[in-house]
């Protein structure tokens, strides 16, 4: 009985496993290989230490990435809170409203933001005309971050959106009951509870701000190239793809740490697991 | 009496969108007192609770705490506290932080809290629980935190909504038991709601029932039990067989074609009256000695008795006797004149009392639990 049933489960999980296999874990092989490995396939430390030329870029990179994340929160976490205690009807249009933007492609979209923030762009031909004088705002880190907070913000209202529409009313009652006004409710009940939703956005938003490219190509005129960027400008490069897999490999080292950082944090105040 | 009087509800009404909650609902609560609110689910009895605690705003109508007008009084400013239906515990503290939760806001010494936490928790048998996860407890000690949660912050009154609903019956018999106790030994009010009227009898000294938001009696619950107000209570609270009767002078009433003894008075002659007997003050005795004749069409074993429907006449009488019978037997019934309970006539009459639909399952299924009014709250 058991055995049969265990071989059922395997077979039902080989697709699955053959697909990881194939498509996660043998790639990030050719990811570790590669980033050890010169061009002639000879073991070599050569492309990890030569990553030092790119401290810049990395410490630049996970600042944007703290920067458009915490950002993200601030603004999230009332739209999260004010869409979970409205009515059904509006839920779902709050909701088509956030998500709307996804559903444009990602190119589409970085690209609006230029002909919106250009120095003769929409809004400064808009400010002109209000007789205020144009606003350089393309090119800025501004920009840049703007570009990762509206691409990314979804991302972290929707797991804190569900963490709190599965929050009981009645617990919020029982704060009041004893002793909290609204405000010492939503500090010692709804932000603790909805700690889980938060971890989960800022996971969810940190790594893809870290790991972006491109926004910061088209909004940041090319003067502040993030790791997303030198990746891949390594890649097109002939003789640096070795370059390349070493500091795609250190980026997800980076990211593995940061979120076992978050996980830890999580794990002491929560017991809800993240990802 | 006016003096020892805590909580007054006057005139309250309450409507969530067309639906009628209450209607003109007055109620006052004596200080110390264990009354229970009793009545099939959306009777309104979860808004009154609701509306004592300061979770719903009546849209008419008046509260006073010690005669005190506390409508505008937000929740967190009242002295009374609350314990759940579902708990509502704090998943993310432990046990003494759940119970502390109430005593931090209001800024109590470490020490004491320690001091008072430690006392909860002996009060409710959960000696030791301190650091325990709440969701590592089972249905019956997450109930006790709950109750030592609301009782720590030392309210006045406190307010029980279904608080027994979620558990089994062995244990809820036993929470009933150590709730009355707890109750007794603070002295504290205790408003309890409940659609279970084996519970409310147990446990009250009084007893209200509701039905469609209004109040249909109040009273203790041997009056309750015995002098039901009209059809509705009789059949809600215990078993009951309600015929139609003429009161034909004081003490003397027909039904079902025979005359009767009985204790009421006051009715006017030929008065149309609702005569409630209850199943278990009917003796079965032989044919030609009966006051009343009938064949008994069904028999079930309940253990403690049997309990048998018999048809008299064309109406179906529920009998309970420790004597078996068998299904066809033409039985007589005598009926003490302490057993005839006389009622006026009222809206209710006719709708219950009569057991010729009667089934178990779908008795059950009436009294199954529902979530009462709170989804109409919000919209």
């Amino acid at each position: 009985m058991n055995k049969s049933t265990s071989l059922k489960t395997k077979l039902l999980n080989s697709p699955y496993i053959v697909w990881s296999a194939l498509f996660v874990i043998a790639p990030l092989i050719f990811v570790v290989y590669y980033s050890f490995t010169d061009i002639d396939g000879n073991f070599t430390f050569e492309n990890v230490l030569s990553l030092t030329a790119y401290t810049d870029t990395i410490i630049r990179s996970v600042w944007f990435g703290v920067v458009s994340t915490i950002i993200c929160l601030v603004i999230a976490y009332p739209i999260a809170y004010i869409m979970a205690h409205s009515k059904a009807a509006s839920q779902r249009t709050m909701m088509i409203m956030v998500m709307l933007p996804m559903w444009m492609n990602f190119l589409i979209r970085t690209y609006c933001w230029m002909v919106l923030l250009q120095d003769t762009g929409i809004i400064n031909t808009f400010l002109g005309k209000l007789g205020i004088s144009p606003v350089h705002m393309i090119n800025t880190p501004g920009a840049v971050i703007l570009g990762m907070v509206y691409d990314f913000l979804p991302f972290m209202i929707l797991p804190i959106y569900s963490v709190m529409t599965k929050l009981d009313p009645s617990i919020v009652e029982a704060a009041q009951d004893l002793g909290c006004n609204r405000f010492a409710v939503l500090r010692k009940c709804v932000i603790p509870l909805s700690m889980p939703g938060v971890i989960s956005g800022i996971t969810m938003v940190f790594v893809p701000s870290v790991s972006t490219f491109y926004i910061s190509q088209k909004l940041g005129g090319g003067s502040f190239e993030l790791i997303g960027d030198v990746i891949e400008r390594l890649y097109l490069t002939p003789n640096q793809n070795n370059v390349g897999a070493a500091l795609s490999m250190f980026l997800m080292i980076l990211i593995l740490i940061c979120m076992a950082i978050m996980n830890k944090f999580s794990n002491s105040s929560e017991e809800g697991m993240v990802i | 009496m006016e003096n020892n009087i805590i909580i007054d509800l006057k005139n309250i009404s309450v409507a969530f969108g067309d639906n009628q909650v209450l209607k003109n609902l007055n109620l006052y609560i004596r200080d110390g007192e264990f009354i229970t609110l009793l009545g099939p689910s959306g009777c309104g009895k979860t808004t009154t609770l609701r509306i004592i605690a300061g979770f719903t705003a009546p849209d008419e109508g008046q509260v006073y705490f010690e005669g005190k007008l506390i409508n505008n009084v937000p929740p967190y400013k009242r002295h009374v506290n609350t314990v759940f239906q579902r708990y509502a515990l704090f998943s993310h503290l432990n046990v003494y932080e759940n119970v502390a939760f109430g005593l931090r806001n209001k800024r109590m010494k470490e020490k004491e809290i320690r001091e008072t936490v430690k006392q909860m928790l002996e009060l409710v048998n959960l000696k030791g629980f301190e650091r325990r996860h709440i969701n590592s407890l089972s249905g019956g000690q997450q109930q006790r935190v709950a109750i030592a949660r609301a009782l720590a912050v030392n309210p006045r009154v406190l307010l029980l909504d279904e608080p027994l609903g979620a558990l089994d019956l062995k244990l809820r018999k036993d929470m009933q038991n150590e709730l009355k106790n707890i109750q007794q030994r603070l002295g504290i009010t205790f408003i309890y709601v409940t659609h279970d009227q084996e519970e409310a009898l147990s446990m009250s000294d009084t007893i209200v029932v509701m039905n469609n938001g209004i109040i249909q009696q109040i009273g203790t619950p041997k009056d309750i039990y015995n002098e039901p107000k009209n059809a509705f209570v009789a059949d809600f609270i215990g078993e009951s067989n309600i015929v139609d009767g003429i009161m034909r002078d004081d003490f003397v009433v027909d039904f079902s074609g025979h005359r009767f003894d009985c204790l009421d008075k006051g009715f006017a002659k030929d008065e149309a009256v609702d005569v409630v007997v209850r199943p278990e003050d009917v003796d079965v005795v032989p044919l030609e000695k009966g006051m009343l004749k009938g064949t008994v069409t069904s028999v079930v074993f309940k253990g403690v008795h049997y309990e048998m429907i018999v048809d008299i006449g064309g109406f179906k009488w529920m009998i309970q006797s420790t004597d078996e019978q068998q299904e066809g037997d033409k039985i007589g019934l005598y009926i003490e004149p302490d057993a005839i309970h006389i009622m006026k006539k009222s809206e209710y009459s006719g709708m219950f009392g009569d057991y010729s639909s009667f089934s178990e399952e779908y008795d059950e299924l009436s009294n199954a639990e529902e979530p009462e009014e709170a989804d109409g709250e919000e919209g």
